[in-house]
């Protein structure tokens, strides 16, 4: 019999904040995401307005994503059935419909933040670090705090990496050099920021 | 519209609408299963599968599809094909499913298989889909395996040759020597190299990209350097 794991978390949340924010980052570690990176890191501006809004629907996604999960589609839910095969369709259609709300509502209330973000808004639906957030909050087991803090944390770790990299081809093209306006440089600049993340939690260990 | 040949559209999936080297869509898949040619192979079949699937059925749907809701039917036929293969996975094939991990269900979000139904079988009648769907999943697996070779070799000093084979009743990846008719083929090639652990690591993976993307710039920067010439400028 599956248990449905508990709302307050269980877990030591130390571990799990560290884990998704740098040692299993997303982008450099797992590479979910790449394809905003790869293209909006040419602009610290618009980096941070990216990762703002994916950091936000990251967040929101978790906390709208796991109740659904664990009471309408796990085995162990109110109508007992295995329904577990449709996490994926059901995942994608909260979130889309979730960045369509977010877009209205920020439209209504806020036309300023919506500037900034509006563009990037709707490219967020199809954004896999969104989706692979919820699947890992669900393959992992997570209580409903913790996924939650799981799901802020790797909205940071996009955020710093990004913030990162921007900074780093941003003063290159400033430079001159042409290469990083394309995405042969966004490699290499990620080649750069992957190797000191992973070079250094190789040796302070956690 | 002109008559494109079936092969003709293969072949401009695998070269000209390279997805990985040329159009740069769906890199996550790319760089995270690229550690070994087996996960190469097995990720690239799985990708194969829903590319034809979607293809095909947005291609048959394209006159009832009202285009002001076309991006959620996309991705409700593509969820559907990634549902089955990630059953099929899971059932037949449970090694490759824990390695593939969720790699698998991210397919739905892969930019190559919404673009292509977006700018291709939304447009085209069934076959020209088929046709681009199987060249651009060539075009998608070569550059998977690519990498996934090259990672393998720099980062251990040789490479596995697997194969999807049935044997005794069991599918599964097995070694290319084990299957009858390839015994001459070694389990392991080796290189005389010192193996670099960093290029099996997630580094590595950027480095391999941009190093292949550096020498495809290069080569059709030449390409183009050589036809100007041709018609008469001065370099």
């Amino acid at each position: 019999m599956i248990e449905t794991p508990g709302l307050m978390p269980t877990e030591d949340l130390f571990p799990i904040f560290v884990n998704a924010m740098f040692t299993k980052n997303f982008l450099l570690i797992m590479f979910l995401g790449l394809c905003s990176y790869v293209g909006l890191t040419t602009n610290s501006e618009t980096s941070k307005g990216m990762s703002m809004a994916v950091t936000f629907v990251m967040t929101m996604s978790a906390i709208l994503t796991w109740p659904i999960y664990h009471y309408l589609l796990s085995p162990a839910s109110i109508i007992g059935k295995d329904l577990t095969f449709l996490r994926t369709i059901c995942f994608i259609l909260i979130i889309a419909s979730f960045v369509q709300l977010v877009e209205f509502i920020i439209r209504r209330f806020s036309p300023p933040l919506y500037k900034s973000l509006g563009i990037y808004l709707p490219l967020i639906a199809t954004n896999c670090a969104v989706l692979g957030v919820v699947l890992m909050n669900i393959q992992e087991g997570f209580t409903y705090g913790a996924s939650i803090i799981y799901a802020f944390a790797a909205g940071l770790g996009y955020s710093w990496v990004m913030l990162a990299t921007a900074a780093v081809r941003e003063k290159l093209i400033m430079r001159g050099v042409d290469l990083f306006s394309g995405f042969i440089g966004a490699f290499f600049a990620a080649t750069m920021v992957a190797l000191i993340v992973v070079s250094y939690f190789s040796v302070v260990k956690l | 519209m002109a008559k494109k040949s079936f092969v003709g559209e293969i072949i401009r999936g695998i070269i000209k609408d390279n997805p990985v080297f040329v159009l740069v869509l769906g890199l996550c898949p790319v760089l995270a299963v690229s550690t070994s040619f087996a996960n190469a192979l097995g990720m690239a079949l799985a990708f194969t599968f829903v590319m034809l699937g979607s293809n095909i059925f947005v291609s048959l749907l394209r006159k009832q599809i009202p285009p002001g809701v076309r991006i959620p039917i996309f991705i409700l036929i593509i969820c559907t094909f990634v549902t089955m293969v990630d059953m099929i996975l899971e059932a037949f094939l449970p090694p490759m499913y824990e390695a593939l991990g969720i790699f698998v269900p991210l397919i739905v979000v892969n930019c190559i298989v919404i673009g292509r139904a977006e700018a291709y079988a939304n447009r085209n009648p069934v076959l020209p889909s088929i046709a681009d769907g199987i060249g651009i999943s060539i075009g998608f697996a070569v550059a998977l395996m690519l990498i996934g070779s090259i990672r393998e070799i720099l980062g251990t000093g040789g490479l596995k040759l697997v194969m999807l084979w049935s044997e005794a009743g069991k599918l599964g990846f097995y070694p290319l020597s084990s299957i009858p008719g390839f015994s001459f083929v070694p389990e392991v090639i080796s290189f005389p190299i010192e193996p670099a652990i960093v290029m099996v690591t997630p580094p590595g993976a950027f480095l391999t990209i941009a190093a292949l993307m550096l020498l495809f710039k290069i080569m059709s920067d030449r390409k183009r350097m050589k036809q100007l010439k041709k018609e008469g400028y001065e370099i």
